[in-house]
């Protein structure tokens, strides 16, 4: 059996005494898109560098394709391509210079180097602008360029740290258009990482990091059954008290998920008119949907996917109690 | 090979870098030629020739150390946009790439020095107003003297950029350090006439031998005012800075990337 692309062992890592990642055990088969979710903060950029080999776990072994990212980095470089948060391009260069300069650092030249460059740049349609310097680029062309950069030596892993980050959904939607047709083509692994639940929906599965651990990991839809199939959600001043008062009253199950609270009865359009008669004052609003991967996500990490630390901080200090 | 590569990619990058940036090349040409022609007409009539050679007019006896404050100021130019390449993208791709940290230092520094030799040499053209004859000796003494240098300064600002959060710190950093070197290196005033403990610390300071082996080849190994050793003492104890610091720089860039 070949190995996963992507073989993350009981990693622990910790900047000083703060540990940014615990315990993270996860595996991604080789081809797959595998979408990593978390709040600002979560561990998620330190996992990538610990894949990308920028430094070493504190403890713990990271894999990829069998390779070990602290002992082998160097055949692990060979392996993988990266798009971050910010590009990798230099700005006072033109695209098609930075894309010459990448090639240099993975030994690409001459005529292999030139073919490769023009097929990227026509597919993800930047080829009109290869002579522009990039200073020169909107935002959704730059991370054009820049994936064009990360795949310019075919990587057989793609590490995406947020690379669709500041984008607007026009650009998000081209930006995702280039990557699917190009995982089509190129059968490239995607690990990605992001806080934005449409892109989570694409994935073939997705792992949820909070507060550096990993607190779910499964496919989309597995993990969005998990929660039941139709419940009735609703909104409320204090969700907390009104919990309470259902369990209390009627005595199905019943939780807190974010702002929300989530009740499963057996026949959810039933039980919501007996619940508006006895509790409709400390109602603001109802729903009766299935769980969604947002749902997922703040059942798991406690938070909504876009909240930052600072945020929910803040949010518990205003608590409804 | 791939290390090669990689040192050309970046030389490279460096120069198309400056010549895109019309005020870098203001500012590291500008300023110590304003600097020279300043100091040099401020002080023409004060200024006592050392060791009462000829040709002593402080312009002359300037220009040497001009040379060595372009090379200053290019190299730190060149190095300071690595603190914030370094933790923003365009470095963290050359990291991640399965290309040696080494060459990344060779390919910076090749880059930074490049720029700061042809730099400085420009300022030959004004040997006819000064009254000074190099000859192809001395000239082939001033670019070693220029090469080594500028590849200590680069070697030396990549190694502190390597460790700065910010611009800002880098500066300062700059601005406590490598100036003082320059002050103390015999460019401004003769070492006779400094003070003993001046003197002590100008002969402990590397640049004072980049300075004193310029004033060799600007003087044709002549007669030349305000040396402090020889010119082939000048010439290894320059080598040997340069080396040094690219010994540091490379230490520096191996180690760990991120705090941990």
């Amino acid at each position: 059996m070949p190995a996963p692309a992507v073989d993350i062992q009981k990693v622990t890592h910790r900047y000083g005494s703060h540990p940014a990642l615990r315990d993270v055990t996860l595996q991604v088969d080789a081809g797959a898109l595998y979408g990593l979710l978390g709040p600002n903060g979560s561990g998620k950029t330190t996992l990538f560098r610990i894949l990308s080999t920028l430094m070493p776990p504190s403890e713990g072994h990271a894999q990829v394709f069998g390779l070990d990212t602290a002992q082998e980095s160097g055949a692990v470089r060979r392996r993988i391509g990266t798009v971050f948060q910010e590009e990798a391009l230099d700005e006072a260069l033109t695209v098609r210079e930075n894309l010459r300069f990448q090639g240099a650092l993975y030994g690409l030249h001459g005529a292999e180097r030139r073919e490769r460059t023009e097929v990227l740049l026509r597919r993800l349609d930047v080829a009109d602008r290869a002579t522009d310097p990039v200073a020169d680029l909107s935002g959704g062309l730059r991370r054009r360029v820049d994936l064009a950069r990360g795949l310019l030596h075919r990587p057989d892993l793609l590490l995406l740290d947020e690379p669709t980050s500041g984008l607007d959904p026009a650009a998000r939607r081209t930006f995702w258009a280039a990557v699917q047709q190009l995982r089509a083509e190129e059968g490239t692994t995607l690990l990605l990482a992001t806080h934005l639940m449409d892109e989570a929906e694409r994935c073939d599965r997705v792992g949820i990091l909070s507060d550096g651990v990993l607190v779910a990991d499964g496919m989309p839809d597995t993990l969005k059954a998990d929660l039941g199939d139709e419940t009735i959600w609703l909104e409320a001043e204090a969700p907390t008290s009104l919990r309470d008062r259902i369990e209390a009253q009627f005595g199905v199950p019943t939780r807190i998920v974010g702002a929300t609270v989530q009740v499963a009865p057996a026949d959810p359009p039933t039980f919501l008119s007996s619940l508006y008669e006895a509790l409709g004052d400390h109602i603001r609003s109802a729903t009766i949907r299935t769980p969604t991967l947002e749902d997922v996500f703040m059942v798991h990490a406690g938070v909504s996917p876009t909240d930052s630390r600072e945020r929910v901080l803040t949010r518990g200090d205003m608590s409804d109690e | 090979m791939s290390a090669l590569r990689t040192i050309g990619a970046l030389t490279a990058r460096e120069m198309l870098k400056f010549v895109r940036d019309r005020s870098r090349v203001l500012g590291a040409l500008a300023q110590p030629l304003a600097l020279w022609v300043l100091l040099g007409l401020g002080f023409q009539n004060t200024f006592q020739p050392p060791q009462g050679s000829m040709g002593g007019s402080y312009v002359a006896f300037l220009l040497p150390g001009i040379l060595a404050l372009v090379l200053l100021f290019t190299a730190i130019f060149s190095t300071i946009s690595i603190v914030e390449e370094r933790t923003s993208g365009f470095l963290q791709a050359v990291l991640v790439a399965p290309t040696p940290r080494t060459a990344l230092v060779f390919g910076t520094a090749l880059g930074g020095t490049l720029l700061a030799t042809v730099q400085a040499l420009l300022f030959l053209g004004a040997l006819p107003l000064v009254d000074l004859a190099p000859g192809v000796a001395g000239v082939g003494m001033i670019v070693a003297v220029c090469f080594l240098t500028g590849l200590a300064f680069t070697a030396l600002g990549f190694a502190i950029a390597w460790r700065m959060d910010t611009t800002r710190g880098f500066h300062a950093i700059m601005n406590l350090f490598l100036l003082p070197l320059w002050f103390l290196s015999g460019a401004m005033f003769p070492i006779d006439g400094a003070a003993p403990v001046l003197r002590v610390v100008m002969w402990a300071n590397p640049v004072s031998y980049a300075v004193s082996g310029l004033r060799h080849g600007f003087h044709g190994f002549t007669n030349t005012p305000g040396a402090l050793a020889g010119p082939g003492v000048c010439l290894a104890v320059t080598g040997a800075f340069a080396v040094l610091m690219t010994g540091l720089a490379v230490w520096q860039v191996r180690r760990p990337f991120f705090q941990t």
